[in-house]
C-alpha cells in the first residue's frame, strides 16, 4: 500500500531520476511531503520557467531525461515556455504539475488552470491522472515516451486527491502503448540507395543536426565523414556532433552560418542530412537551397522527412543504427576537385572580426573564452547576437557541450540551463554566454547556483541593446532603434551613456545573490579576468562592456538564398 | 515544395476512447492552419477505441503532413487518408425544405427518387432524412432551388475501404 505521491517518487527513482527541479505550491503539498523523505535531490528554483530550463539543460548536458515539479495554475502556466523550448529542440523531459482536487476541476477553483489543454501543443504527450492506480504506469510511460523516438517533453497533471489517495498497484507492469511507435527498424533498401548515392557523388556534403547528438551517434558520424572524406556542416543544435577542429569541418550553416558551409551546400551534388529538420533559419530561401543536389534525409521523425524540402533519399530510423550500417557500405573515394574547391572556401571564409578594433569586441571575448578553457567547457547561451558569436568563435569538439535554445529562441534560457547542466556535470566547467537583455529574464535563478554550490560562470556581453533586434533595425528598418536600447530613460541614444550609468548594475545583482561580480571594459584584461573567474570556487558574473553597435556577420538576409550572404556593412 | 491543387481529403483515424483525445486531434489540425469541413466521432465495436472521420481541404503534400502528424500522437492508434483509395462513403442528412400543401406531393416524389424519406411534415415545410454516398447526396442537394432549403443538418461523411479493412488493429 502506497500513496499516489509515494508512487510518483518511486516511479521517478525507477526511471533513474537523481535530481529534480521545481517549486512547491498548494496542489503539490502531498508530493513535496513524500519528496522530503526521498533520496532524490531537489533543487528549489525561484520561478517555474527556471525549473523547466534547468531540467532541459540537465538533459542536454547528461543525455538523461530532465525532471521538474510545479504546482497547479500559475506554476503550470509558468512552465509553458520551458516545455515549448524543449519540445522544439527535441529534449527529453518529464514535468509533473499539481492540479486542484478532481471534484473541483472545471469550477474555476483557486489556482486552477486547464494545464493539459494549455500544454497540449508544446509537449510530445501529456495527460491527467484520473485514478491513483494508474500512477505507476503513467510515470513509466511518460519517461518512455520522453526519451524514445524523437525525444520531447511529457507533462503529467496530477490532482491533489490522487497524490494523497492510497493504492495497492505500486508497480508499472509491462509497457504497451498501442498508439506510440518507439522504434523504427531502418530499411536496408533505403540505406543501400543512400550508400550508392554517396559512392557515386562527386560533391557530397554532410548536414548534421541535434538528432546525431540525441542518438549518441557522433563517433559514427565522424567515422563516416573521415572514411568518405565528406565535409561536414552542422546546425546550431548540431554543434559538437563533429569536431570543429577537424580539417573536414565547414562549421555552422544557415542565416548566420559560415560562407564556406553555405557555399558548399549550394554547390554540392548530394546533401546528406542527419538528424536535422531543414529549419528556415538553416535553408534561407527554399527554392534556392541546395539547388543542384540530391537530398538525402536520415531522421527518426517521419514528420520531418519531406516536410520542408522534397527528399530524394529518405532513410527513416535511428541515426546511430543507420550510420553504422552505412559505414560498411560506403567506399573511400578520392574526390580531388571537390576537396580543392572546399579547401579554397575554407581558406577564404572563416568567421572573422576586426582584430584591430581598439574597443572591446564581443567576438574577442568569446575567442578568449575558447583559448582560456582550451575548448574544454560546457557552454550555454541565451538568445541573440551573443548566441551566434558563441557559435562562431568557440570551436566545439564534443557532443553535449553546446546548450542553446535553437528552435524556440527562448531568451532567459541560458542561466537556468547552465545551472541544470552543472547539477548534472558537477566536475565540468559550465559557462553561460549571455547578452545584457536576455540575462535579465531569469537572473533570479542565480541564487539557486549559489545555494547549491554550482559554480557556473555567467559571461555578460553588455552592449546596452537588445542587440539582435537592433541589428535588424539597423539593416532593414532605417536604423530606427525602436525599444531596443537598454538604458535609462533620460538617454535618447546608447552612445551618449557613460559606463557608470548602465542599468541594471550587474555587479550588484551578482553580489545581491551571493555570487562574485567582475566588470571589464578593456581588451588587455579579458584573458586574466576569465582565468580568475574560472578558477574561482563559486558562481561568478563577469560583465564585459563591449562595443555597442557590433553586428553578427556573415548573414543571409531574410528571404534570400544561402549564396546571398552579407559579409559586412562596408 | 510545390503546392498541388486543393481537394477534399477524408481522413479516418482510430483514437483511444478517452477524455481530451478529440481536443488533441482538433488542436493539431487547427494549429497547423486547416479548416475541418466535417467531423464525425463515435466508439467502435471495441469500446476502448473511437473512430474519427474528418474532411479537410488541402493539397496532397499538406495532407500527408497532417496524417503523419496525427500518427505521431500517442492517443492516435491508426490513421489513413482513404479518399485516395477505393472506398465506400456515407452521410446522414436532415433537410428542412419549403413545401406548401400544394408542393408537398412533388417534393415527396423528388425525395423518394433519391431514396430519401420524409420524416416530418410541417404546415409550410417538410423535413427529409437522407443517407447515402457523397455523390448521391450532392445530386439531391443540387436539385433543390436556392431559398428552398430552410435548414441543412449533416453528420459529416464516414468512410470505409471498399477492399476491406486497412487497419491491422481490427
Amino acid at each position: 500500500m502506497k500513496t499516489g505521491a509515494e508512487c510518483i517518487l518511486q516511479g521517478l527513482q525507477d526511471a533513474g531520476v537523481e535530481t529534480v527541479f521545481g517549486l512547491p505550491g498548494g496542489a503539490v503539498l502531498d508530493l513535496f511531503a513524500a519528496l522530503y523523505r526521498s533520496p532524490i535531490e531537489f533543487l528549489l528554483t525561484r520561478h517555474e520557467q527556471g525549473a523547466t530550463h534547468m531540467a532541459d539543460g540537465y538533459a542536454r548536458a547528461t543525455g538523461k531525461t530532465g525532471c521538474c515539479i510545479v504546482t497547479s495554475g500559475p506554476g503550470a502556466t509558468n512552465a509553458v515556455t520551458g516545455l515549448a523550448t524543449a519540445h522544439m529542440d527535441g529534449i527529453p523531459m518529464v514535468c509533473i504539475s499539481g492540479q486542484v482536487p478532481s471534484a473541483m476541476i472545471g469550477n474555476d477553483a483557486f489556482q486552477e488552470a486547464d494545464t493539459v489543454g494549455i500544454t497540449r501543443a508544446v509537449t510530445k504527450h501529456n495527460c491527467m491522472v484520473r485514478h491513483v492506480d494508474d500512477i505507476p504506469r503513467i510515470i513509466a510511460e511518460a519517461f518512455h515516451i520522453a526519451n524514445t523516438g524523437k525525444p520531447g517533453p511529457v507533462l503529467i497533471d496530477i490532482p491533489k486527491d490522487m497524490q494523497s489517495a492510497s493504492t495497492d498497484v505500486v508497480v508499472a507492469g509491462d509497457l504497451n502503448i498501442r498508439g506510440y511507435q518507439d522504434t523504427f527498424i531502418s530499411d536496408d533498401k533505403q540505406i543501400d540507395a543512400l550508400a550508392e548515392a554517396i559512392n557515386s557523388s562527386k560533391k557530397p556534403v554532410l548536414y548534421v543536426g541535434g538528432g546525431v547528438i540525441a542518438s549518441g551517434a557522433t563517433a559514427e558520424l565522424t567515422a563516416l565523414a573521415r572514411k568518405t572524406r565528406i565535409p561536414v556542416t552542422t546546425t546550431l543544435l548540431g554543434l559538437g556532433a563533429f569536431p570543429e577542429t577537424d580539417p573536414l569541418t565547414l562549421r555552422m550553416l544557415g542565416m548566420h552560418g559560415s560562407v564556406m558551409a553555405n557555399r558548399a551546400v549550394s554547390h554540392c551534388d548530394l546533401l546528406i542530412s542527419v538528424g536535422a529538420r531543414f529549419d528556415d533559419r538553416v535553408t534561407g530561401r527554399m527554392d534556392m537551397f541546395a539547388q543542384n543536389a540530391k537530398i538525402a534525409h536520415i531522421d527518426i521523425d517521419p514528420c520531418a522527412i519531406g516536410k520542408s524540402v522534397a527528399v530524394d533519399l529518405p532513410v527513416l530510423g535511428d541515426a546511430k543504427d543507420i550510420l553504422i550500417k552505412l559505414l560498411d557500405r560506403v567506399e573511400e573515394i578520392d574526390r580531388g576537385p571537390w576537396m580543392t574547391e572546399v579547401a579554397g572556401w575554407q581558406k577564404s571564409f572563416q568567421f572573422e572580426y576586426d582584430k584591430n578594433e581598439s574597443e572591446l569586441l564581443p567576438q574577442f571575448v568569446i575567442e578568449k573564452i575558447y583559448e582560456v578553457t582550451g575548448g574544454d567547457a560546457i557552454i550555454t547561451t541565451e538568445v541573440g547576437q551573443h548566441q551566434m558569436w558563441a557559435a562562431h568563435f568557440f570551436k566545439y569538439t564534443q557532443p553535449r557541450t553546446f546548450i542553446s535554445s535553437g528552435g524556440l529562441g527562448t531568451m532567459g534560457y541560458g542561466v537556468p540551463a547552465a545551472i541544470g547542466a552543472q547539477a548534472g556535470c558537477r566536475d565540468k566547467l559550465v559557462v553561460c554566454i549571455a547578452g545584457d537583455g536576455s540575462v535579465q529574464m531569469n537572473i533570479q535563478e542565480l541564487v539557486v547556483a549559489v545555494e547549491n554550490d554550482l559554480p557556473i560562470k555567467i559571461i555578460i556581453l553588455n552592449n546596452g541593446y537588445l542587440g539582435m533586434v537592433r541589428q535588424w533595425q539597423e539593416m532593414f528598418y532605417n536604423k530606427e532603434y525602436s525599444a531596443t536600447p537598454l538604458l535609462p530613460g533620460r538617454y535618447a541614444r546608447r552612445e551618449k551613456v557613460p559606463q557608470s550609468d548602465y542599468l541594471p548594475d550587474f555587479i550588484k545583482i551578482a553580489e545581491a545573490h551571493g555570487a562574485k561580480g567582475i566588470r571589464v571594459g578593456e581588451k588587455d584584461k579579458v584573458a586574466a579576468t576569465l582565468e580568475e573567474a574560472f578558477a574561482y570556487n563559486g558562481p561568478v558574473v563577469v560583465e564585459f562592456i563591449v562595443k555597442p553597435e557590433e553586428n553578427v556577420y556573415p548573414m543571409v538576409p531574410p528571404g534570400a538564398g544561402l549564396m546571398e550572404m552579407i559579409q559586412s556593412m562596408a | 515544395m510545390t503546392k498541388g491543387n486543393d481537394v477534399n481529403h477524408v481522413i479516418t483515424a482510430l483514437l483511444e476512447n478517452r477524455r481530451g483525445v478529440l481536443a488533441r486531434v482538433v488542436d493539431l489540425i487547427s494549429g497547423r492552419g486547416f479548416n475541418i469541413l466535417s467531423l464525425n466521432v463515435a466508439p467502435t465495436h471495441d469500446n476502448t477505441l473511437s473512430r474519427m472521420t474528418m474532411t479537410i481541404k488541402g493539397d496532397d503534400h499538406v495532407l500527408e503532413q497532417v496524417t503523419k502528424q496525427l500518427n505521431k500522437l500517442v492517443d492516435v492508434v491508426d490513421v489513413s487518408d482513404l479518399s485516395q483509395k477505393r472506398h465506400i462513403s456515407a452521410e446522414l442528412l436532415l433537410i428542412e425544405v419549403s413545401a406548401t400543401p400544394s408542393e408537398r406531393a412533388e417534393m415527396a416524389k423528388l425525395a423518394e427518387l433519391h431514396d430519401a424519406t420524409v420524416v416530418c411534415v410541417h404546415p409550410n415545410s417538410m423535413t427529409i432524412q437522407m443517407a447515402g454516398e457523397l455523390d448521391k447526396v450532392e445530386d439531391f442537394l443540387n436539385l433543390l432551388q436556392e431559398g428552398q432549403v430552410y435548414e441543412l443538418i449533416r453528420t459529416g461523411v464516414i468512410i470505409s475501404p471498399r477492399d476491406g479493412t486497412v487497419n491491422s488493429e481490427q
